[in-house]
């Protein structure tokens, strides 16, 4: 058992529990922020992702003791931005949700990659979704989607 | 009035984005115990003796000695027990689950049971023929005599996985007398049926609730029957709730996959033209037959492809191996017949000198022309205006007539398709009977009660928009929740691209039922049940009629380019062109399109799944290569407008359809690439390189 102390959605949090469990278990199962999905339990499909110092990273794959200190942001945290907001519209209009299973994953690998390039091609919107897995979608329509975020989010990023 | 196709906002947007909407494994319920399951390790035997741990208090071991009723799964052939007794056929075979409140004890639980086996030799060579169907049109045993030449050739088409994001899973819990399952399925009453039969108890005493389903396309058809029946059992025997979810690693090796498939055909030529076909169809059922049976009906039925052959004797065979069970994939045997009958018209074109357009064009089915079961293609067929449209768009003609001629290792291929919707034959009448209703209340609100699930393929909307369009009110006025069974009648399975056209079709004439009583204050109920067009009559036994109400037809060309070093396909572009009747909406139409070609397409050169003696060899997500965006080409999708008669504003089905051409499209962009013929997929680099160094075939 250990001391860890992070921030979470914008609050800071200390548990005292098993430092190597999965950051996924403890948002899920401590915190009930179920938005963060489980698909494949190995850092692969990126229904999991959140929001580490502003970088997406596989909750799945990060064991709580190396978030000591940091900043975490899941899915429930970031649908209260601006720039949620106009992700999930563009999405909407694009027509890049199906099962929605992945869908939470995707608004963070799209927050994740407009940080860094807010008006990004489409060979650098696939390098940005290539670590989160659609079977739904084909992508085209999430591609799509970025690109619209991009335009009508314009100074957001 | 506005067009029904023109696009609206999905009604599950927000839920989805915003990490809300409940997926099975997101309900926590007080005192949930967690379920997990010991399997067979071998492929073939019996077992002798089971050695049990101690066994800690609040743990459970629930096995086919707690069934209360009949230890088989309902589905269409009841060959699959819930818990195996004494014999095991496959390796991953369920024999008991383990039940407790820590997931750590319940392995270790797990692997402290010892099961000594009696191994019997496995079959995995297709031998042990179980189901056999034959069916002729026209005379092609004299063609055959006739014939100036045969040209014989075989296909052969691999696993695929349905790799749905969700794995499979359910929560199960006891009320009353009552034993409730919420859970990722496709077919609610499929599940109801199933684990009413296993427990012996009455209508009232099962009730089954979708959960948001997480991706499905076949996977949660017929297996989620299996794994309700056990958990079921669990929670009549504990009285507990219970989650009983899988990790993606059990969920790839032991759940249902595509049948793998070998198809064989001679055709007969007479004066350079083919007359005959002869075909000779193997699919791979695993262990159990289950659904087997009527996949390699909807292969059989598909045997022609786009053309109309007028003279066919053809043979399927369902083969058992002691390996996972096949079942429901999307497409549900047509992707495989498909891919086989387009390569070989293709092939036999090539063989005769024949320009492979020209050859296929002139075979083409035609409005009137008799299917292969001869029945009849009764409304219009637009191909010719949709391959002219999508050789346009392509630049088809010039861009393979120079890859042919060039060495970049670059080409482009072309596939031509359909798809029956709804069920074969008369499975809606016979089997099916499906029923709606509608109701109205006094707020002037309607709930749309069906047994539909919303998998992803926009069924929530396009039903509440379709029931909205006809009542002329505002979609917020109609409500559709997830189907529970103790609230909605059995409209049937969601399967079959018969979502729309048939549910969807007795919601329309409900809603229009509706609109004449249409009283602002008062509130009733409307109920449809499915009657079968008298026109359609099918004789399953002879494959004769109207295997099909109506077909859906498509059009898929893709523009790829090979490494001339390590033969890694990379796919450039595709133009998609449809007809499914009428779009209710048009942007979920071009999802489906977009995600059923992107399966279809790494169907043909992706997707690589076997198993070594019983065993699959790829156990995750990191194995098992489904495209991710990187894979992706340009995609450009053409929806035509072709309404039939009985479908709502003429819509048919769309879901299935779109995965079906990409495989032999793919694989024939590759052949202009490499200069070879294909004959088998996925068209992997290895492959690709035997044929490239057994040089020209």
């Amino acid at each position: 058992m250990a001391k860890i102390s992070f921030i979470l959605n914008g609050h800071k949090q200390t548990i005292d529990t098993n430092p190597n469990r999965r950051l996924l278990d403890v948002v899920r199962q401590d915190f009930k922020l179920t938005g963060p999905k489980e698909g494949c339990g190995e850092g692969e499909c990126g229904a999991c992702a959140v929001l580490l110092n502003g970088k997406i990273v596989n909750s799945c794959s990060v064991p709580l003791a190396n978030v000591d200190g940091q900043d975490i942001m899941t899915i429930e945290g970031f649908s209260k931005t601006k720039q949620y907001h106009v992700i999930k519209d563009a999405f909407a209009e694009a027509g890049g949700v199906q099962c929605g299973y992945c869908t939470p994953g995707m608004m963070i690998a799209t927050e994740s990659l407009l940080r860094t390039n807010p008006h990004p091609d489409d060979e650098a919107i696939k390098i940005g979704l290539s670590g989160n897995l659609c079977r739904c979608t084909g992508y085209h329509l999430i591609i799509k989607a970025i690109h619209l975020a991009a335009e009508k989010g314009e100074g957001l990023w | 009035m506005k067009d029904i196709s023109q696009s609206i906002i999905k009604v599950d947007n927000d839920e989805k984005t915003s990490g809300l909407a409940q997926y099975v494994a997101d309900i926590e319920m007080d005192g949930m115990l967690f379920a997990m399951t010991k399997r067979s390790s071998i492929a073939h035997g019996e077992i002798i003796d089971i050695q049990y741990p101690q066994i800690p208090e609040g743990y459970y071991i629930v096995d086919y000695k707690d069934i209360p009723g009949k230890n088989i799964v309902k589905v269409i052939y009841e060959d699959w027990p819930v818990f195996t007794e004494k014999k095991v056929t496959y390796i991953g075979e369920p024999i008991m689950l383990v039940i407790g409140p820590d997931k750590q004890v319940i392995v270790d639980i797990l692997n402290h049971i010892h099961i000594e086996y009696q191994v019997i030799e496995p079959v995995f060579d297709w031998t042990d023929s179980v189901i056999d169907y034959h069916y002729d049109k026209g005379q092609a045993k004299k063609m055959f005599q006739q014939a100036d030449s045969i040209i014989h050739k075989e296909y052969q088409t691999g696993y695929q996985e349905q790799a749905y994001i969700e794995p499979q899973g359910y929560i199960g819990y006891p009320e009353g007398d009552k034993t409730t399952l919420v859970g990722s399925i496709q077919c609610p009453y499929y599940v109801k049926n199933a684990v009413l039969q296993v427990l012996g108890e009455k209508e009232e005493n099962v009730r089954i609730i979708q959960a948001t389903v997480g991706g499905a396309f076949g996977g949660k058809e017929e297996y989620p029957s299996l794994i309700g029946c056990q958990l079921a059992v669990a929670v009549k025997k504990i009285q507990k709730p219970i989650q009983l979810i899988f990790e993606r690693e059990e969920d790839m090796t032991v759940t249902t996959k595509r049948h793998p498939s070998k198809t064989s055909f001679e055709a007969a030529i007479i004066n350079n033209q083919l007359v005959a076909l002869k075909a000779k169809v193997g699919i791979d059922a695993g262990a159990t037959i289950g659904l087997s049976g009527v996949v390699l009906s909807r292969a059989l039925l598909a045997v022609s492809g786009a053309y109309t052959i007028n003279h066919l004797d053809v043979s399927g065979h369902v083969y058992r191996t002691n390996t996972v069970p096949n079942g429901a994939f999307r497409g549900f045997g047509a992707p495989q017949m498909f891919f086989a009958i387009e390569m070989f018209i293709e092939h036999v074109a090539k063989s005769l000198n024949e320009d492979p357009l020209t050859f296929k064009k002139s075979l083409l089915a035609k409005q009137g022309d008799f299917t292969s079961t001869n029945g009849i293609f009764r409304d219009p067929i637009l191909m010719p205006e949709m391959i002219k449209k999508a050789m346009e768009v392509s630049d088809f003609q010039a861009k393979h007539q120079a890859y042919e001629s060039s060495k970049a290792y670059k080409g482009i291929g072309m596939s031509l398709f359909f798809h029956g919707c709804g069920f074969t034959g008369s499975g809606e009448k016979d089997v099916i009977k499906a029923k709606v209703r509608l109701k109205k209340d006094h707020d002037k609100q309607v709930q749309i009660l069906v047994a539909a699930v919303d998998m992803g393929q926009g069924v929530k909307t396009t039903f509440r928009k379709l029931v909205a369009h006809i009542l002329d009110i505002p979609i917020d006025y109609v409500i559709f929740n997830n189907p529970d069974t103790d609230f909605v009648p059995d409209s049937g399975p969601t399967v079959a691209s018969r979502t729309m056209m048939i549910v969807g079709g007795l919601l329309a004439r409900a809603a229009e039922s509706m609109k004449k009583k249409w009283h602002k204050n008062s509130s009733f109920t409307v109920e449809k049940e499915y009657e079968q067009p008298d026109y359609i009559k099918y004789d399953e036994k002879l494959f004769k009629g109207d295997a099909y109400p109506a077909y859906s037809w498509g059009v898929n060309v893709v523009e790829v380019e090979v490494n001339p070093y390590t033969y890694e396909v990379n796919v450039l572009k595709s133009w998609a062109v449809y007809d499914v009747g009428k779009a209710i909406d048009e942007r979920v139409v071009l999802g489906q399109a977009d995600g059923g070609l992107a399966q279809g397409l790494s169907y043909g050169y992706l997707e690589v799944m076997n198993h070594q003696s019983g065993r699959i060899l790829q156990k995750n997500m990191t194995d098992y290569i489904i495209p991710t965006a990187m894979d992706m080409g340009e995609m450009n999708t053409y929806i035509y407008e072709n309404p039939y008669a009985f479908g709502p504003y003429g819509a048919k089905g769309v879901g299935e359809l779109t995965l079906i051409g990409g495989a032999p499209a793919v694989a024939k962009a590759i052949e202009n690439a490499i200069g070879t013929n294909v004959y088998k997929i996925p068209v992997t680099p290895e492959y690709i390189m035997e044929l490239i160094k057994n040089g020209k075939n």
